[in-house]
């Protein structure tokens, strides 16, 4: 039987078979997937995928999973969208916001990840599975975990947003708080795994995990017409989606289901938690801990254990990582949910603002074709918006107290521009059809 | 003086399955090499062909990293706890 896939040591290159494990025991280097690429060139094809479902399960012959493997949680699939409104404002031309905001089922790109990880906790037997979290993982892992009938283990930084407490609490998972920061959940995480035969999604599962985020990057091409873009931009937390989506461009450009062409990847972090953009910066690929302060407390990992690959992907590339202020992410919130009708979570917004400062130090040039990374929605983080729009005084129902209301407030509206109407007709192109 | 050092599974193989040493290591270097004279067998995993303790293994005393609190130069105190966790697992996107 060909095997489609085996976990691989990403220092020494020791196999590992298929197991829930994450460290290599002879150089402590993390595992990684890697697939028999001469196997998927027959399964893996533009027409298989278009035959797949509507979902990122449409990609399985490059996913961690068993052939016989019957997909229960479908995910991904979300819209790529062209930005002319947000472009105009930031110097951009040729501009897509891939907006995961809107994934399935929980509203951020972890949906991807935990459709994987969960099924390799039911293939390796887990009936129980666990995660470490800054919020948008624990919703996906509580959701999925549920429809599977798993039980679950969540630990979070006690700090985190009520709301993504909420959406963790709702589907019956157990929360762990923990009084400390995200690394000190994920150091308590990895001697929770070592101690309990549990799925940690994050841990023992994470080499299965990481590879649901190339979904992202087949997402990308598939509706691009198959090609890649110039630009890829891109939020950075522990720094493995960046890396996974040039894993799944890579791969695209193996198997001959795009043409080969230089992609430059571009790292964003809240400057309160930016290790790895200090990295690329100080072009290094050695990543100095921070002790994060930031309010994209999704970002926020101040010892990132992808942060060396990350850096060392965006310089190979020809990229850049910037990191931006607290003000500036709230107000690239802003910006996007007016402009394009996207509301994002502190990520989305920490994304926007480093692709506006792109533009504006000239590190992608406006005709490039860029696509920008939301990766999370913004009713899951409303607190930064706390005290930014005032509650207006009602009115009575009458028609004297509405026009009233309108001369007080009339200023200029948006306007459907002619070019801007032509534009987004064409982005509908970009929909899988 | 002595620290309390809990080891991972990862290490179990080198360690003869131990878990936990005492150990009476004044600071970070000293402790590397007491482990490394109770487990020959780890040396060679610990460090990287330059000779230096492999980056992606963190040193944690009393919760807090290391790196935080002087790295190598940090004095252990008596009691401390030092956790060993190689190649740090979580990261969202």
């Amino acid at each position: 039987m060909t095997i489609a896939y085996e976990l691989r040591c990403r220092g020494c290159g020791k196999s590992y078979g298929i197991q829930p494990l994450s460290i290599c025991d002879e150089c402590f280097s993390p595992l990684e997937v890697a697939f028999d690429l001469e196997y998927a060139r027959t399964r893996f094809t533009r027409e298989s995928i278009s035959n797949g479902p509507l979902n990122m399960w449409r990609y399985r012959a490059l996913l961690p999973v068993a052939d016989s493997y019957a997909p229960q949680t479908p995910a991904g699939m979300t819209p790529l969208v062209k930005a002319p409104r947000l472009g105009a404002h930031i110097g951009a031309r040729n501009l897509y916001l891939k907006n995961d905001a809107v994934c399935m089922p929980t509203l951020s790109f972890k949906d991807r990840v935990v459709a994987v990880a969960l099924a390799n906790a039911q293939a390796f037997g887990f009936t129980t599975v666990g995660c470490s979290s800054t919020g948008n993982l624990a919703n996906a892992v509580a959701a999925q975990a549920a429809r599977l009938g798993l039980k679950t283990f969540i630990l979070v930084p006690s700090d985190l947003e009520p709301a993504k407490i909420l959406n963790t609490q709702v589907y019956g998972a157990t929360l762990v708080r923990v009084a400390g920061n995200y690394d000190h959940v994920n150091r308590l995480s990895s001697q929770i795994a070592d101690r309990y035969n549990w799925g940690f999604v994050n841990v023992n599962l994470r080499p299965y995990y990481a590879e649901g985020s190339k979904t992202v990057g087949f997402e990308i091409a598939e509706q691009l017409g198959w090609r890649l873009p110039d630009n890829l931009v891109c939020p950075m937390a522990g720094g493995s989606l960046i890396t996974k989506i040039r894993k799944a461009f890579s791969e695209l450009v193996a198997l001959g289901l795009v043409e080969d062409k230089p992609v430059r990847f571009f790292g964003a972090q809240a400057t309160g938690c930016s290790p790895i953009s200090t990295a690329v910066k100080n072009d290094t690929d050695v990543i100095e801990p921070q002790r994060p302060n930031t309010i994209a407390r999704s970002l926020a990992i101040g010892n990132p254990a992808d942060g060396a690959y990350a850096s060392r992907a965006i310089r190979a590339s020809g990229g850049w990582a910037e990191d931006v202020s607290d003000v500036e992410i709230v107000s690239a919130i802003q910006e996007l949910a007016e402009t394009e009708g996207i509301f994002a979570e502190t990520a989305g917004g920490v994304t926007t603002a480093v692709t506006a400062r792109l533009y504006a130090h000239g590190r992608i040039h406006p005709d490039e074709l860029t696509v920008s990374c939301i990766t999370g929605n913004g009713l899951k983080t409303t607190d930064c918006l706390s005290g930014a729009y005032e509650r207006s005084e009602p009115i009575r129902p009458r028609m004297a107290d509405f026009e009233a209301f309108m001369e007080e407030h009339t200023t200029e509206s948006a306007e459907a521009s002619p070019e801007f109407s032509q534009v987004l007709a064409l982005a509908g192109e970009s929909y899988v059809r | 003086m002595s620290v309390r050092v809990l080891l991972p599974n990862a290490f179990q193989k080198h360690t003869n399955n131990t878990r936990e040493i005492a150990s009476t290591a004044a600071n970070l270097p000293e402790l590397v090499t007491d482990m490394e004279g109770r487990f020959p067998a780890l040396r060679q995993h610990l460090r990287g062909e330059d000779g230096q303790i492999r980056r992606f293994i963190n040193f944690y005393v009393n919760e807090e990293d290391i790196r935080f609190l002087g790295n190598e130069k940090y004095s252990f105190q008596e009691g401390d706890e030092v956790l060993v966790i190689p190649s740090i697992a979580g990261g969202c996107c």
